[in-house]
């Protein structure tokens, strides 16, 4: 049975609906991430599963049990907000020790869940600042801190280290996701960065304008993206349009606007068939060792840009056909640069082939 | 067309020095990003030179004129607060005029202003919204474009992106970049993205405990860092302890243990010195090693975030070390326990004297 279930959940907010018949079954001791846009519906899903929104319609189960009408109070489920509310007059320790002191937990295991997890966010030696004395990403901490030892067994996690550095956060990922499958508790948690969900978590859902676009297996969300909007917001990728013109066991040959053919794995359009092809950045090889195969094009590199530990580039092939590539810095010494001749490749394998959107492509993946 | 410069400037709070001893100079037009752990002084910096809060000790000049009596209004700078949007109850016009209008500017002469400003966000068309009604990328831009209208010739970005999700954030950040390099301004941005910052900034400054460990291009941070601390926050490193065992005229070569030998460009290092010696995981070559420089080793773990795999390797000499590679279909993939080498080429090999205070310390974030 799962822990908690959503049958067919609607909320609106006037005209807008930000949860739109919500289909979801999370597992007991499951670790649950939730990717969307600003303004997906990611905060009011989590709301809603805490019992803090009404949902219009639906049902939500908690251990098999209908809540709709149970009061977040009774849910066993904690909601740590976006935007870290701190009981001002409060500090660091109490804040923290608030949940399990009205929950009648004794003192001395008040005292133990306390201290381990302000030890964990690393804010033991700050126990009696008042939160206006702590910084931006301290603040964070301390509401995290104060969600975990709550006490219960559903934490609703929303963007729980999106203040702090990325180098604080990889290691809070890690021993958050360690502490709910130590103390088998259940989380969603809802992120902005893909490669914390990536690193995280069980399963992913992509939530878009209110629905489910896709729940899956970190790697299928980044690899068997299952519409174009999963593959551009998931990593990003490049986008090239045109029509199936040979098809056989092998895969598919697609044309593209320009004269350029691309081979994909893929088999299940029909010759004839305007798609899309979707290919990450990651996966585009510059300068491949062989320049046998599929998918190898000659062009120029008309920008880079460094972002530390990888290097994205932009290569124009032949006269206009534009594709990007994230390439690992492996050797500084010998990257190619703007201007530079460069030949690309990727493999047909890891080309996604989807049926051309009745709205046109830029729909589909505009970001704002 | 503001140089500032800061000179030993200190800030405490109680027991603790939220900035201590800061020197700074950020050159006229330069685009600075402070990156850092958390509550290691980013905004204790910002807003000391916003002047919202005054240093303890120190000064701070911009263009060459101190500004310890000048105050923040005086200052021309443009501020975008860490968490702190727009005004709710005001609509996109009324917030982005705020300041102007608070001031008493009148009317006539604001309008042509944010007319201006709105334009150049591309956001004309929605002046009449609430900040509600706009998307969180909308709402930053406008929160820009109000730190930029007071005539701002500083502006000081404080986590002006923390709140978008990465693919707005990504396209923000280099408009961002376009609009501070086309106004010619100077821009100070604090971000706890350090990508944010290595892909936008002229220049970046690391911190730690209140003070700058150093600063440097986004390039020359990435590939040699002058401390251990700034290799570990600055993207991933391997860290290895060892002993200087020979050193010629452009090599030293290092004993890690176990009888395994690593080659690197000779630094200042001497023979029988106790060194770090360090390499970033993409910097390991997997697939095809280098003649000097190989490390072999088991395979404890292999993890894949989207297309990057990350294999952990275990050395003779028991330390586990990170390789990280593109997962590729025409190349092996790794199985636990197998036996594998890789190299790394010694320009790609970093030695740093042994910190007095010891490696973990070193590397602390606190
Ligand atoms: N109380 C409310 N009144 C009116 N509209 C609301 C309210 N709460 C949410 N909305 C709207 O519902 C939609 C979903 O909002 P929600 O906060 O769940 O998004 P989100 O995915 O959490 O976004 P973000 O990444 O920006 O936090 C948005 O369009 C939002 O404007
Ligand atoms: N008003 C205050 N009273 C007491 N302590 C303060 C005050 N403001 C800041 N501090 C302390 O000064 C230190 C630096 O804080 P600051 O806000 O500058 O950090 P930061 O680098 O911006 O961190 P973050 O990335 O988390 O926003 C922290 O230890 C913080 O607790
Ligand atoms: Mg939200
Ligand atoms: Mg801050």
């Amino acid at each position: 049975m799962p822990l908690v279930k959503l049958v067919n959940i609607t909320k609106k907010f006037g005209e807008i609906i930000a949860l739109d018949n919500i289909e979801l079954s999370i597992e007991d001791g499951e670790y649950l991430c939730v990717l969307g846009q600003t303004g997906a519906g990611k905060t009011t899903l989590l709301r809603t599963i805490a019992g803090l929104i009404r949902p219009d319609g639906g049902e939500i189960f908690i251990e098999g049990e209908l809540v709709n009408d149970v009061p977040p109070e009774e849910r066993d489920a904690v909601y740590m907000f976006q935007h870290f509310a701190l009981f001002p007059h409060m500090n660091v320790w109490d804040n923290v020790s608030f949940g399990p002191s009205i929950k009648n937990w004794d003192n001395e295991q008040v005292k133990t869940i306390s201290s381990e997890v302000l030890e964990m966010v690393r804010l033991s030696d700050r126990q009696d600042a008042f939160p206006s004395e702590l910084s931006g990403g301290m603040q964070q901490r301390v509401a995290l801190a104060r969600g975990i030892a709550s006490g219960a067994k559903i934490l609703l996690l929303d963007e729980p280290l999106g203040a702090l550095d990325a180098r604080l956060r990889v290691d809070l990922r890690r021993q958050l996701r360690r502490l709910v499958k130590d103390q088998k508790l259940t989380a969603v948690h809802v992120t902005h960065d893909q490669e914390e969900a990536l690193m995280t978590a069980d399963r992913i859902m992509v939530l878009r304008k209110g629905k489910v676009e896709q729940v899956g297996l970190p790697s299928e969300i980044y690899s068997s993206p299952k519409s174009i909007f999963v593959a551009s917001f998931v990593g990003n990728a490049n986008f090239f349009e045109g029509n199936v013109i040979e098809m056989d066991n092998s895969g598919s040959t697609i044309w593209i606007r320009g004269d350029y053919q691309i081979r994909v794995s893929q088999t299940d359009r029909k010759v004839g068939d305007k798609v899309v092809v979707a290919v990450k950045p990651t996966d585009v090889i510059i300068n491949p060792d062989s320049h046998k195969g599929k998918n190898v094009f000659s062009g120029m590199v008309d920008s880079s840009t460094f972002v530390g530990g990888s290097m994205k580039y932009k290569v124009i092939v032949g006269d206009g056909m534009v594709i990007f590539s994230e390439a690992l810095v492996s050797n500084i010494q010998e990257l190619p640069r703007p201007g530079q001749e460069v030949t690309v490749s990727f493999h047909p394998a890891r080309c996604c082939l989807f049926e051309y959107p009745e709205a046109g492509l830029l729909k589909e993946i505009e970001a704002i | 067309m503001p140089e500032v410069k800061l000179v030993n400037v200190s800030k405490r709070y109680g027991r603790i020095k939220a900035n201590d001893g800061i020197n700074l100079t950020i050159k006229d037009k330069e685009y600075v990003s402070v990156i850092g752990p958390s509550g290691c002084g980013k905004t204790t910096l910002i807003r000391n030179i916003a002047g919202i809060i005054h240093p303890d000790e120190g000064e701070i000049f911009i263009d060459e004129e101190s500004v310890s009596n000048v105050p923040i209004e005086d200052r021309r700078i443009g501020y975008v607060f860490q968490n702190i949007a727009l005004f709710p109850h005001m609509n996109i016009w009324d917030n982005i005029t705020y300041g102007p209008h608070v001031r008493g500017l009148p009317q006539q002469q604001t309008r042509p202003l944010a007319l201006e400003m709105l334009d150049m966000i591309k956001i004309a068309a929605r002046s009449e919204a609430y900040p509600h009604e706009l998307s969180g990328g909308t709402q930053q831009k406008t929160a820009v474009a109000r730190a930029l209208i007071s005539d701002a010739r500083l502006l000081l970005l404080d986590e002006p992106l923390g709140a978008l999700d990465v693919k707005v954030r990504t396209e923000l950040r280099y408009e961002l970049r376009r609009l501070v390099k086309d106004l010619r301004l100077t821009a100070l941005h604090v971000t706890h993205d350090q990508e944010e910052a290595m892909s936008i900034s002229d220049r970046v400054v690391v911190m730690k405990k209140g003070r700058i460990v150093e600063a440097g291009t986004p390039v020359s941070l990435y590939t040699r860092p002058q401390h251990t601390f700034t290799a570990n926050f600055v993207g991933e490193a391997n860290f290895l302890k060892g002993i200087v065992v020979e050193t010629t005229a452009d090599t030293s070569v290092v004993d890690i243990g176990s009888g395994v030998q690593l080659r690197a460009n000779r630094g200042k290092e001497t023979v029988d010195e106790r060194v770090i010696v360090v390499f970033r995981p993409e910097f390991a070559v997997l697939d095809k090693p280098i003649e000097v420089n190989r490390l072999s080793g088991k395979v404890m773990d292999v993890l894949y975030s989207g297309s990057i795999i990350r294999v952990m390797i275990k050395l003779p000499n028991d330390e586990t070390i990170a390789a990280k590679r593109i997962a590729s279909f025409d190349k092996p993939m790794y199985d636990v326990s197998e036996s594998v080498t890789i190299s790394v080429s010694p320009d790609n090999v970093l030695v740093y004297p042994y910190p007095e205070e010891g490696l973990k310390k070193a590397l602390a974030l606190e």
